[in-house]
């Protein structure tokens, strides 16, 4: 790839792969959290018709 | 589709799809940049540069998926009040920020070796960032309203009003003379792109959309737990005032 601007290529893919990586880790660390606090509560009927 | 209503359900289906998915995104997205970098020639005009098309116009697509999706999810709200259409609109908004951003910097990244500038003020990419910005004006707003029925009946007014911005970012290349090249694969009379190069992007563009579904109907989950938590809360606090009031020492 010489003079082929690898620089962009190389940039361009590793904001994806970041961003992408942020977007997994964010939604998971989320739900660890949110099942951790869930654990507290005895399991009971909360009406969920509905979201 | 309404026996999914229930989030119970929901959530049964989509602990069930979710690993799914998200395998056949990662291999599909394995086979799409083997050919985007082992098969697809170099282009004639852009040389090796043509490379970062093959996640640029992916992401492209996704911006504009997403922003459909929520756009049906707003009509669920408002009109047929479907219980998840608002958690799905609400969960859809950050991942069409994150898309949108990496259309926006990919296409930058490709925009200065091929235009000699990062940025221009032309039609298509203006209204690409006006739709990034619609994203991040829904994402605070459900921020920012406490009550989660208030914040949905705002949000999808946000987002039918902002459904304008959709045709102008898809015809911007054929109303305007713009930088931006014109459609060269969704038009009509078909792709003008060689078949080497179109399938890889057409299978990373599957790939792609395969991963939003995955982390969607995560999103959508971890929604869910967020609303049982809070309503768990509530009746826990209520539970714990009762207890107080009855309790000998209340009536002191």
């Amino acid at each position: 790839m010489n003079g082929s601007h690898i620089e962009f290529i190389v940039a361009a893919y590793a904001v994806t792969m970041l961003t992408v990586i942020a977007m997994i880790v964010a939604i998971c660390h989320d739900h660890f959290v949110l099942k951790k606090a869930l654990a507290r509560f005895p399991a009971r009927d909360v009406g969920e018709e509905g979201a | 589709m309404l026996r999914y209503a229930n989030p119970a359900n929901f959530l049964w289906l989509a602990n069930r799809l979710i690993p799914w998915l998200g395998a056949s995104s990662a291999a599909l997205a394995a086979l799409g940049l083997y050919g985007a970098f082992f098969v697809a020639p170099a282009d004639y005009q852009q040389g090796e540069t043509v490379r970062i098309m093959f996640i640029h116009v992916p992401a492209a697509w996704l911006s504009t998926f997403i922003y459909g999706v929520m756009t049906l999810s707003a009509l669920g709200t408002l009109v047929w009040r479907h219980p998840l259409a608002d958690v799905a609109q609400k969960a859809a908004a950050p991942l069409g920020a994150a898309f949108t951003l990496i259309c926006l910097v990919t296409g930058s990244l490709w925009g200065k070796p091929m235009w000699g500038t990062w940025w221009v003020w032309d039609a298509r990419l203006t209204s690409v960032l006006v739709l990034f910005l619609i994203y991040l004006g829904l994402v605070a707003l459900w921020q920012t309203i406490e009550d989660p029925a208030r914040a949905a009946r705002a949000a999808a007014i946000l987002t039918l009003v902002g459904v304008v911005n959709l045709p102008v970012i898809k015809f911007s290349v054929d109303w305007w003379n713009t930088l931006h090249q014109p459609a060269s694969v969704f038009r009509m009379g078909g792709p003008t792109i060689d078949k080497s190069m179109l399938w890889p992007l057409l299978v990373m563009a599957i790939a792609a959309t395969l991963l939003f579904l995955t982390l969607h109907l995560m999103a959508i989950r971890n929604e869910i737990l967020r609303r049982r938590l809070r309503r768990l809360s509530i009746i826990a606090a209520a539970d714990e005032t009762a207890g107080h009031a009855f309790s000998p020492g209340a009536a002191q």
